[in-house]
């Protein structure tokens, strides 16, 4: 049974269907604008911070936020121990996490993508290797070894993105290494190897874009993986080191005042909650609008 | 069956030998055990004793190969900063660690199974809805904060739970629930994805034209095929919250395996963290071993041939 | 217990769709007596599949279902409740599928899903239901029958599987089995042995049988009486001989020129084709549904509905509104 007039015909063509799908989808909606927002000030931070995040005025330690009765609109979301801005700390937080969870992903991105297209396209003992260097990874405790690591070299920015590179890039490989398998079986890939296509070719011309999508989709979620484990990482002391501004490190410097200055841990760790609730959102979302058939 | 059993079996046993060779290889390199034994204040002469005794200066595969036979018979080297033997050790907090993880998990899964279940019976319906922005708001949410607003309300704002220590099973409520709900989320969708599925196959249609009861029909029926990958998601994420009870435990002052992992960590108890990570590492293919002989006894298109 | 083992009448489905409602099934009324096979046949999605499962009250839960009659062996089971129903389905009425291969839950053994049908609708032990259901696995033709109950789904062929569900349905002695395309899915000489099987068992236990097929060779081998089923309206009904040898309704006409009959289409004739497409049904249609694929259409075939007649009053209805004369002067057969 066919519906085909020519009106359906005009709304089918693939951008404008494309952009209804996106619109339409609240989660994506959401998501992008906290997402949005997040970065813009965290590439805004020096023009919009009121302070500087690091100038300790030891004179104004632990001043509330503003809502409460000894708050000021001179510090909006209070001080913390050492009389430094709340809120410019927030906002250079956001740099720090979403740094950390964009490096860390890039990394872990180029490691599993590259792990998993071999192991898909070229099948055998390739797949064999990259599938036990999968479970051998996935058998490790990340949080111990991430921990250890940190220990042993040092905690710094570089380092925890290095290290969360290095250690996040499961799910990349196993995705990409099933939709690469996926694709490959596909005949219009048979069609191109008949006619002698190089690999390197097929790889880039029909695997590739077929399984950025999916691509896309992981990479939202290890991004938010990555900021909640570097803020779990700080919050242990063996993460991102003070006096940056990590909103890990935050909570677990204010962890000791929270009885009695709660914002202390609220404000930093709504923020995480909020970010990464985006990210998820925009991956979900990412997910319902490429492969509807995927959702449940 | 067998076949498939030590087949997995071998497997398992490589995956063990790679991840300890990884693990003992990694702090090794990292770092100059000779150094971390002897402490700071040690002269050089002191670390190069230490380092002749305890023969750090052997090539790393004899070393390796030395404690992996050390560690086959149950030997995990002494900690530096206990001075008493690492397994032992390990024995004595794992069982903190264990009942915190089993009861995580149950916790887990009583939450996530119903809630998957009756969102999958009513699609799209209100509790479809609340149960994915559950896990939604589940899986944003992170542990550590989690664990100090639990605190916050339920242990001073009402007064309702003890803070820290494990000495009641009272102590065990909040770590309970910080643990479990990260892993709620994915069982959840797990379960009602299978749910799903298996609600429209055509079996269950037949279930249905034979009269048989709803109650049947869903119980009977579908659960038991759609559990089976809900089986290894829990024994994976069971595996996970080892991970997680580092952050736990230490928050809530609970003396288990995972406290002990951080401690030993920010005191660069080498042999203890080494032997850590290979227990914790062990524990998960273990797990998802017995993980993977379940999942296919349930299936008996796998069991039998 | 009446001879007349069903009787529908003006059945309809609606299932609303984004774009409207989809009226899939309309105004279907059937009946069916003891001993009696009725195939109904149509092409994909003319709706017989919905009207078999409305008739059980198994649609999917958006399609919604109105029925004026629905009466299973002289009782009405129209208002019937779920619970009710799970009474009758299974117990006096009956379905098999079409596909054997994922019909039977691979989960539990051939025996446990035929014991528990038998346990649900009977007060047997479980050894007596045991026995019951192997002496049905005989009657089916499955040798070593006390070994398959113990066996896996995945352990037997398609055809076998079917037989099994033959053998489940027949369990608690239907009055009415409802087999929606049972061979479709099996192999050329296994669907011969599984019809005569059907045949055989129907006559046996007295039953009524509605047969759902695409397959007029099908139709041809086991049917007492046909109803042909286009775009979710039945356009001709009769016998079986009535309908192969004198087909009135310009589709069936249409159905008839597709297949070859042996002895009787000379060499070298093309085989025939109706032209066009089955129309959408989704929101209001008035007229013959026919029309745009039909050669005798006129103006006054779309203006209204077209109802069943039988003028002859041989029991053989269609639904055109052109004289039996006009249809066989048009050329179409």
């Amino acid at each position: 049974m066919s519906e085909i007039n020519s009106k359906t015909l005009e709304s089918q063509t693939k951008s404008s269907v494309f952009r209804r799908r996106v619109f339409g989808h609240q989660g994506v909606m959401i998501g992008a604008a906290i997402v949005l927002a997040a970065v813009l000030i965290a590439l805004s931070a020096p023009l919009i911070a009121p302070h500087d995040p690091y100038y300790q005025d030891l004179l104004n330690r632990l001043v509330p936020p503003v809502w409460d009765s000894r708050g000021s609109w001179e510090h909006i979301l209070g001080t913390d121990h050492l009389g430094r801005d709340y809120l410019s700390r927030l906002i250079y937080g956001a740099r720090i996490s979403l740094l950390i969870g964009v490096g860390a992903a890039l990394i872990s991105g180029l490691i599993g993508t590259v792990l998993g297209v071999a192991a898909g396209y070229f099948g055998g003992r390739v797949d064999m290797i990259v599938t036990f260097m999968i479970t051998v990874r996935l058998s490790m405790p990340v949080v111990l070894v991430a921990l250890a690591v940190v220990a042993i070299v040092g905690g710094s920015l570089q380092v925890v993105i290095m290290v969360l590179g290095f250690l996040l890039w499961d799910r990349f490989a196993v995705v990409m290494r099933s939709s690469t398998l996926q694709i490959r079986s596909m005949d219009y890939v048979a069609a191109a190897q008949a006619v002698g296509c190089s690999t390197t070719r097929i790889l880039t011309t029909e695997i590739m874009p077929n399984v950025v999508n999916n691509l896309i989709v992981i990479a939202t979620l290890e991004i938010a993986h990555a900021i909640i484990l570097e803020a779990a990482l700080s919050f242990l002391g063996l993460g991102v080191q003070p006096p940056l501004p990590s909103w890990g490190l935050m909570v677990s410097e204010g962890k000791d005042m929270m009885l009695f200055e709660p914002w202390l841990i609220t404000i930093p760790g709504v923020a995480l909650f909020l970010l990464v609730l985006a990210i998820n959102l925009l991956g979900d979302g990412a997910r319902d609008i490429t492969a509807p058939e995927n959702r449940n | 069956m067998l076949y498939y059993t030590l087949k997995r079996l071998g497997l398992a046993g490589l995956v063990a030998l790679t991840v300890s060779f990884i693990s003992f290889g990694l702090l090794y390199i990292s770092s100059d055990p000779a150094i971390a034994m002897a402490g700071e204040t040690a002269s050089d002469a002191d670390i190069e004793a230490i380092r002749q005794l305890y023969g750090f200066d052997r090539p790393i595969l004899v070393q390796y190969f030395d404690w992996l036979q050390r560690a086959m018979s149950g030997d995990l080297g002494k900690s530096y900063y206990f001075r008493t033997d690492v397994s032992a050790l390990i024995a004595e907090r794992l069982s903190t660690t264990m009942t915190l993880g089993v009861s995580a998990i149950t916790f887990a899964i009583v939450l996530s199974v119903p809630l998957g279940v009756a969102a999958a019976i009513r699609p799209n319906s209100v509790i479809d809805r609340i149960a994915l922005f559950l896990s939604v708001m589940g899986q944003a949410l992170p542990s550590f904060w989690f664990a100090l607003m639990l605190i916050v309300f339920l242990s001073v704002t009402f007064r309702l739970l003890p803070t820290s220590g494990s000495d009641t099973w009272q102590h065990f409520i909040m770590p309970t629930i910080v643990l479990g709900y990260y892993a709620a989320p994915a069982i959840m969708r797990l379960t009602r994805t299978g749910m799903l599925e298996v609600l429209s196959t055509d079996y269950i249609r037949t279930a249905r034209a034979k009269g048989l009861r709803p109650r049947v029909v869903l119980f009977k029926h579908a659960l038991r095929n759609a559990v089976i990958p809900v089986v290894s998601l829990t024994a994976v994420q069971f595996g996970f919250m080892l991970g997680g009870s580092i952050v736990v435990e230490t928050i809530f002052a609970l003396h288990g395996a995972g406290f002990l992992a951080w401690e030993s960590i920010t005191r660069n108890d080498l042999p203890t963290v080494q032997g850590l990570i290979l227990v914790f590492s062990l524990f998960y293919i273990v797990l998802t071993f017995f993980a993977d002989l379940l999942n296919a006894w349930l299936d008996p298109r796998i069991r039998i041939n | 217990m009446s001879d007349r083992v069903l009787h529908v009448e003006n059945l309809t489905v609606d299932i609303p769709l984004a774009t409207g409602i989809l009226h899939a099934v309309d105004g279907v009324s059937l009946h069916v007596d003891r001993g009696e096979t009725l195939c109904i046949v149509g092409e994909s999605g003319c709706g017989k599949s919905l009207t078999s499962l409305a008739l059980m009250d198994l649609l999917p839960t958006k399609a919604t279902r109105k029925i004026e009659k629905l009466e299973l062996g002289g009782e009405s089971i129209l208002g019937y409740s779920e619970r009710e129903m799970s009474d009758v389905r299974g117990n006096k009425m009956g379905m098999i599928f079409q596909e054997p291969m994922t019909s039977l839950n691979p989960a539990f053994t051939i025996g446990n899903q035929m014991i528990e049908t038998l346990r649900r609708h009977r007060n047997l032990s479980n050894d007596a239901a045991r026995d019951l259901a192997k002496r049905m696995l005989e009657k089916v033709g499955i040798t070593a029958a006390g070994q398959r109950l113990g066996q896996y789904p995945h352990q037997l062929s398609g055809g076998l599987r079917q037989r099994v569900m033959i053998a489940m349905t027949l369990l608690c002695e239907p009055e009415l089995i409802i087999a929606d395309e049972p061979t479709t899915a099996l192999d050329v000489t296994i669907q011969a042995q599984i019809l005569l099987l059907l045949k055989e068992l129907q006559s046996e236990f007295d039953m009524g049988l509605v047969l759902i097929t695409h397959d007029l060779g099908v139709v041809a081998r086991i049917a007492t009486r046909v109803a042909v089923m286009y775009a979710g309206q039945i356009v001709e009904e009769g016998t079986a001989k009535q309908i192969f040898e004198n087909p009135l309704h310009p589709y069936t006409r249409g159905l008839m020129r597709c297949i070859p009959v042996p002895g009787k289409t000379k060499r070298g004739t093309p085989l025939g084709s109706i032209p066009g497409m089955v129309p959408s049904l989704i929101g209001d249609f008035t007229g013959c549904r026919f029309a745009d694929r039909c050669e005798l259409a006129g103006d006054v075939c779309r203006q209204s509905d077209v109802p069943l007649r039988d003028p002859n009053g041989k029991l053989q209805a269609y639904r055109c509104i052109h004289s039996i004369e006009m249809l066989a002067k048009g050329g179409v057969a």
